[in-house]
Formats: C-alpha cells, structure tokens, sequence
C-alpha cells in the first residue's frame, strides 16, 4: 500500500536557514545540509528546500547547496524558489535535486510547464500553486508570496498543470499559511477531487491533527510543514506514530 | 571491480551517481560514461533511465554502439547489470508510452500504463510503497520483506515469464517492482532514493 508522506520544508535565504531547528545536537541552526541530514535521519520522506532568496545573484548557493545535500540525504529532494527558465532546472537537478517546484513562472505561461515535463520528465516537474479563497468555494492563484493577485480560477489552473504535465501539486493555502490554525481541508479537496496527479498539502499547519485533517479530510497524498518541525515542536517520528495510530498508513 | 553507471542523456542521473559514489567508497571503482570501450570492460553496469520509455530508447540508440554493447555485455557475457526505473522497463520487448516503442528484448514482455482504475487512483505513483518478495533474489539479501521502497512511474512492466518476477508492490493492481533473471536485475522503485533500505539494495549488487 502506499503511504502518506511527511515532507518537512527548509525555507533557506542566502545560503541559510530563515526558521532554523531548536535541536539540541545542532551544531549550526543556520546550516540547510546538517538540518536536512537531521530530518531525513529522522524518517522524513522527502526533502524540500524552498529558496526565498530575493537577488538572482544568490542562485549559486541554493545549487552548491542542494549539491552537499543530495550527497548525504538518499531520500528524494524537492527544490522550489526562483524556478524560471530550463537552465534553472537544468543546474538543480545536475546538483542533485529529484524534483523542481515551478510556481510564478508557471502561472505566467503554462507552457514552460509543458516544455519543462517533456525535457525532464514528469516525475521532476511539482507545480506549487498558492491560492486565496474569493468567495464561498472559490479560490484564486496568487504569485509573489500571495501579494499578486492573477485572477485566475485555482481549480481550472490545476487542471491545466496536470493536461501539461506536471507530476504533482503542491497547494498553499495563502489564507492560513502562517496562521498554524489547519489546512485550508475545502480548498485540498475541491483540488484533488478535480485533478488525477498527487496533490501535497501546505500552509497553516499548527498541530499533528491538521496532518491528519490534510491526508483524511483533504485527501492529500502528502503533507508538508515547516514550522511544526522548525522549532522542535514535533519531530517527524512524533507525526508518522500519531498518524500510525489514528490508521493513516505511512512509512514508520 | 569496475562499475560503470551508464549515461546515455536521459534525464536526471545525479542521484544514481551519489547513491552508488556513497556505497562504493573504497570498494569499487565508478564510472560515469557512455564511452564503449569502459562499458565494454567493465564488471558491473547500471541502467539508468527517467522521462518516457520512448525518450530513453531514443536516447540509447543515438549513441553509436552503445545498444549492441550492452547487448552484448548483458545477454551474451551474461555479466552484472542493474535496470533502475525505465532502465528496467527498457529490457522489454515494447513499450507504450508517447508512441509504440520496441525495447531491448532482454525479457519478454511489454511496458503499459497502470490501470488507475478510471482515476480512482492518482498517477504518477509517487512515494513510499512495500515491496512483496516474491523470490529469494541477491539485491534483496538482508532485506525484509514489506520494506520500505521510493516509486515514482505511470507505466509498469508487464514480463511474459512471471518466474522472472521478484517482488511485487501493490497500489491500483499488483506491480512488478523488480525482475532478476540469472546476471540481469531490475528495479522499478529508485533504490537510490529509497534511504538506507534502498543503499542496501545497491550494496548487494555491488557485492555480487
């Protein structure tokens, strides 16, 4: 059977952690190879760095980053922020990363999309849609962190991701991003109702239950967190046993 | 020993190089090449292969020699070699995906998309997934049944002989998860992304 997965995400500006771990036998809580080492030593499924460094001048750490990563950590590897052009995924994936995570530049033309899963494969292509709740069961793309509004449906943007070839979904709600009150469950399972590619939920998760309330209620193929892992609060095991035993089948 | 990871463009190959530089350390040498002559004499191959079954046959044949190499290596030398992902479905006689696309021809059979039961299941099939050995095989020495494997495919390979099967994973319908027949050995899961359970897998090999 497959599983449900945990996916802790780094969010790493200028070469270093933004929100680093609490843990004890951290030597340096800014270093994103010795966290990432620390969360797939501690059962995490995936790996994923998201890079929110402003200037484009800072690419190269991101890269020689994910290249010390990807010789320590043999679990699969995720690698989001500033994905623009063909080079970009090009020099990502030749430093290890497994998979890329477009968002902006796919919004702007789902054709690089398109382009990007024939050249590389599905298996490496995520789209991460950041989308707003409009009205009661209508939700709309965003860009720039949720501060640009597209108006674009998130719904038939899903759909479309998928008809060009993206292999999975990554859906942040921008409405609780941040707030640790929950996925946004509506807006998880509107997506994965209407899309055939696994869909991996993200923003606003405060508690192990929201986890759960993700995979159960939205139907999410995998849950990504930041926060709840960052600051010690839980560790990857505490979420895969709670959700061991509330019968959500994971990888223990 | 030499062990040669062959990179014939298709795709993404990082991770295969950093799994097998990891466990190799010390003990073999690794070559990352599509040069004939080191294939030719080397111990141990490794198949990789991401994208479209189409797309890497495509990319095999546009290297002159390199089919029949490896042809010969595997089939007629019967030496060591390792399929992961496409590169095991390439062993083949056809494959479905994009366009009808002839194979290797290693073991019978053919290459189509898994039945998700009209999108009651979602494709790719991403992520963690058991493995049902099916028969005692040398890349899973000392590992237990019901481990822990990283997937990631939307077609399976369909072998005509099922005595080739070694394991199986279960999601929309039973998949074969990997092949060994004699020196030829296959993985649909990427053992190189499968964490420690998936280095054991490359260690066994590399210890045949």
């Amino acid at each position: 059977m497959l599983k449900n997965r945990i996916i802790p995400c780094l969010d790493v500006k200028d070469g270093r952690v933004v929100k680093g771990i609490n843990f004890v036998e951290l030597k340096d809580a800014g270093d994103p190879v010795e966290q990432a080492k620390i969360y797939s030593d501690g059962g995490a499924d995936e790996i994923c760095f998201l890079d929110i460094t402003a200037s484009n001048e800072n690419r190269e750490t991101i890269i020689d980053i994910v290249r010390k990563t990807a010789k320590e950590c043999f679990v699969p590897l995720t690698v989001g922020g500033g994905v623009r052009t063909i080079q970009n995924i090009t020099d990502l994936l030749l430093a290890g990363a497994d998979k890329v995570s477009i968002n902006t530049a796919a919004v702007k033309n789902v054709d690089f999309v398109k382009e990007a899963s024939k050249k590389f494969g599905s298996q490496c292509i995520v789209v991460a849609i950041d989308a707003k709740k409009v009205s009661d069961n209508k939700w709309e793309v965003f860009t720039h962190g949720g501060r640009n509004k597209t108006g674009i449906d998130a719904v038939e943007f899903a759909q479309k991701v998928e008809e060009n070839g993206a292999g999975e979904i990554l859906l942040t709600s921008m409405d609780k991003d941040g707030t640790k009150s929950g996925y946004d469950v509506d807006l998880l399972k509107t997506i994965t109702n209407n899309t055939n590619i696994p869909v991996i939920a993200s923003g606003g998760v405060g508690t192990l239950d929201h986890l759960y309330d993700g995979i159960v209620k939205g139907g999410a193929s995998a849950v990504l967190a930041a926060s709840i892992f960052h600051y010690g609060e839980y560790k990857i095991k505490d979420a895969k046993e709670y959700l061991n035993s509330k019968n959500v089948s994971v990888r223990l | 020993m030499n062990v040669t990871i062959v990179d014939y463009q298709s795709g993404n190959i990082s991770s295969v190089i950093n799994s097998f530089t990891e466990v190799a350390k010390g003990k073999a040498n690794l070559e990352v090449t599509s040069d004939i002559k080191k294939i030719k004499f080397s111990d141990k191959i490794i198949l990789p292969g991401q994208g479209s079954f189409k797309s890497c046959v495509d990319s095999l044949n546009q290297i002159k020699g390199l089919v029949d190499t490896l042809q010969e290596f595997a089939m007629t030398n019967k030496k060591p070699l390792l399929g992961i992902c496409v590169g095991l479905q390439m062993f083949a006689d056809i494959g479905y995906e994009e366009a009808e696309t002839k194979g290797l021809g290693w073991i019978s059979g053919k290459v189509s998309k898994i039945d998700n039961q009209k999108g009651k299941f979602k494709l790719p099939h991403i992520g963690w997934n058991e493995i049902e050995i099916q028969k005692e095989s040398k890349i899973f020495k000392d590992i237990k049944n019901k481990s822990h494997m990283y997937f990631v495919h939307s077609y399976e390979f369909i072998p005509e002989d099922k005595s080739v099967i070694s394991a199986i994973t279960t999601y929309s319908s039973k998949i074969v998860c990997s092949v060994e027949r004699d020196n030829l050995f296959g993985t649909q899961f990427h053992p190189e992304k499968s964490d420690k359970i998936g280095l054991k897998v490359i260690e066994n090999f590399l210890k045949l």
